[in-house]
């Protein structure tokens, strides 16, 4: 390291050098480290083009495809910061979740057209536009995730509403009563704290962090509004 | 040392009408260095104390501008990114100019500065919306609790009405208002009209202090209702009065009352509309009002006149 320093030091003072005499004596310093990782982000694609997914049996292709979801799952039960969800992003496991909660949410067709829940329709629209529209306001932001990662985030994210949903129609299916609204408001707002963190840990960093507040807080209101249906649903 | 003052940033009137007289100056987006509060600095001269390298930037700021100016568009996403050009501060910052509307402070010339965005208004509104739907569902719940005879339900269709009416409400009527100015355009001689945008962005903000009132009354009692209906709707006009006289005084004064007065009058109905849907008065100490009796199923308790004696 000295000698390169020496060499650098002094171009012009001793005799004339050929030209780029010095970068041989350069050695890299032992203090900046040179060191990470490199991932190729077309594994998912070369995957696709091996020919024998096409031989396999029927039972082969679904446990891969569930297992993925079942993996993205167990990412959105026990948040850290990874690009799991990302990077291998997926719209089945939205898909099942979307219509789990929205035949659980559905009213009863003995209840009357005007003043009931919302129906199997209106869920799934809320879900889904609501899901697409947050996406749009994120990236006129200026967000640098892609339309359908951040589709997949907000999907998967809202498991533990669906969870919370399943709760709460065993919780009704006790005596009606104070306690069990208490109940079912509690484990609606642990679920609901519990979809934000998760969300946000994955969405957080494709804002600048001027504009983090501005594409989290139409999240929040989405998922509010999810709760919402969960907490007011009576069964008929 | 003597600089420091002009580095300073003054709040300029003359800038300010500056602006108004040339609405189609773009200005420089507030860089940190210059302004921490966000604000857009407007690119005055200060003078010949910087270096060289401040002429290098000054011709590169200029290039920049010229570049903004042509604008992308319709169909390129680039048009619609430049209506969601906004930080958190600056929303924040409108938002407070909208709570606190001042004579002297046009909200368009001191907030937006020639830089409407469409992310304020798009979730002041739909924040709105739920936010009826649910507080207007959840006095029903607390409705039920007095009174048990009352029938819950989550009425979700109320949902899409207030979605439906809101989202109306802010783009018919400042369209409506935009037209009508344009039309009198002739009459002015010093301040151009809004652009639609503009009176889109003041009511949509405009609308952020029903928030918090929505909220408030859930509070059961009936003249602190009205009182917070009442302040708000005064906040609420009083911004937009403030904001759109300077562009109707020089109109006659027919015309300019006519305005304002039509267009405070929207706000109020839309006001006691939103009273009226969602929290629909609900009995203490005497029976259901009609429209609650339509919902009751068949196998509920007797009509509600035993009820009135029981309470």
């Amino acid at each position: 390291m000295a000698e390169a320093a020496e060499s650098s030091g002094d171009p012009g003072t001793t005799s004339p050098r050929p030209l780029f005499a010095g970068l041989s004596d350069i050695s890299i310093s032992q203090d900046i480290p040179v060191e990470g990782e490199i991932t190729i982000p077309m594994r998912s694609h070369i995957r696709e083009f091996d020919s024998s997914t096409l031989n396999e049996s029927v039972q082969n292709t679904i446990m891969r495809d569930l297992k993925a979801v079942g993996k993205k799952f167990m990412h959105v039960l026990y948040p850290r910061k990874s690009n799991t969800l990302l990077r291998d992003w997926d719209l089945w496991g939205p898909l099942i979740l979307c219509v789990t909660l929205a035949l659980m949410l559905q009213r009863s067709s003995i209840d009357s057209e005007k003043d009931g829940g919302p129906q199997f329709a209106e869920v799934f629209v809320i879900v889904w536009f609501g899901a697409v529209t947050i996406t749009l306001n994120s990236k006129l932001l200026g967000g640098n995730i892609s339309f359908f990662q951040s589709l997949c985030v907000l999907g998967y994210c809202i498991l533990p509403l669906t969870v919370a949903m399943l709760v709460c129609r065993l919780v009704l299916l006790a005596e009606p009563g104070p306690i069990n609204f208490v109940v079912r408001f509690f484990v609606v707002i642990v679920m609901f704290a519990w979809s934000i963190v998760a969300s946000t840990a994955f969405l957080a960093d494709s804002q600048p962090p001027n504009r983090k507040a501005l594409a989290i807080y139409p999240v929040f209101l989405f998922y509010f509004v999810i709760s919402w249906m969960i907490l007011t649903f009576t069964p008929q | 040392m003597a600089a420091a003052d002009e580095l300073a940033f003054h709040e300029f009137e003359e800038a300010s009408d500056l602006l108004a007289e040339t609405p189609d100056a773009a200005t420089t987006s507030g860089s940190n260095q210059l302004t921490p509060q966000g604000h857009v600095a407007v690119a005055v001269d200060s003078g010949g104390s910087y270096g060289a390298e401040e002429e290098v930037e000054e011709s590169d700021r200029t290039a920049l501008l010229q570049e903004e100016k042509q604008q992308p568009g319709f169909w390129t996403f680039g048009y619609y990114q430049s209506f969601f050009d906004v930080d958190t501060s600056q929303v924040l910052d409108r938002i407070r100019g909208s709570l606190l509307p001042r004579p002297g402070h046009n909200f368009v010339r001191h907030h937006l500065r020639n830089r409407p965005d469409l992310y304020g208004p798009f979730w002041i509104c739909a924040t709105l919306a739920f936010v009826l739907a649910v507080t207007g569902n959840l006095t029903l719940v607390l409705a039920q609790r007095r009174d048990p005879s009352i029938h819950y339900s989550p009425q979700f269709h109320k949902v899409t009405v207030a979605g439906v009416t809101i989202y109306c409400y802010v783009w018919l009527v400042p369209l409506a208002l935009w037209a009508f100015l344009r039309w009198r355009k002739g009459v002015r001689e010093r301040m151009g009209p809004y652009t639609f945008l503009e009176t889109v962005c003041v009511y949509g903000y405009s609308l952020f202090v029903f928030i918090p009132t929505v909220v408030l009354w859930l509070i059961p009692v009936p003249w602190l209702q009205w009182l917070f209906g009442g302040l708000a709707l005064a906040l609420s006009a009083a911004s937009l009065v403030f904001t759109l006289w300077p562009v109707v005084r020089e109109d006659t004064r027919l015309v300019a009352a006519v305005l304002l007065s039509t267009v405070v009058l929207l706000h109020a109905l839309l006001a006691v509309g939103c009273k009226f849907y969602f929290f629909q008065p609900l009995p203490l100490a005497h029976p259901a009002p009609p429209t609650q009796a339509a919902s009751l199923s068949p196998d509920l308790p007797p009509p509600p006149t035993s009820s009135a004696h029981t309470t």
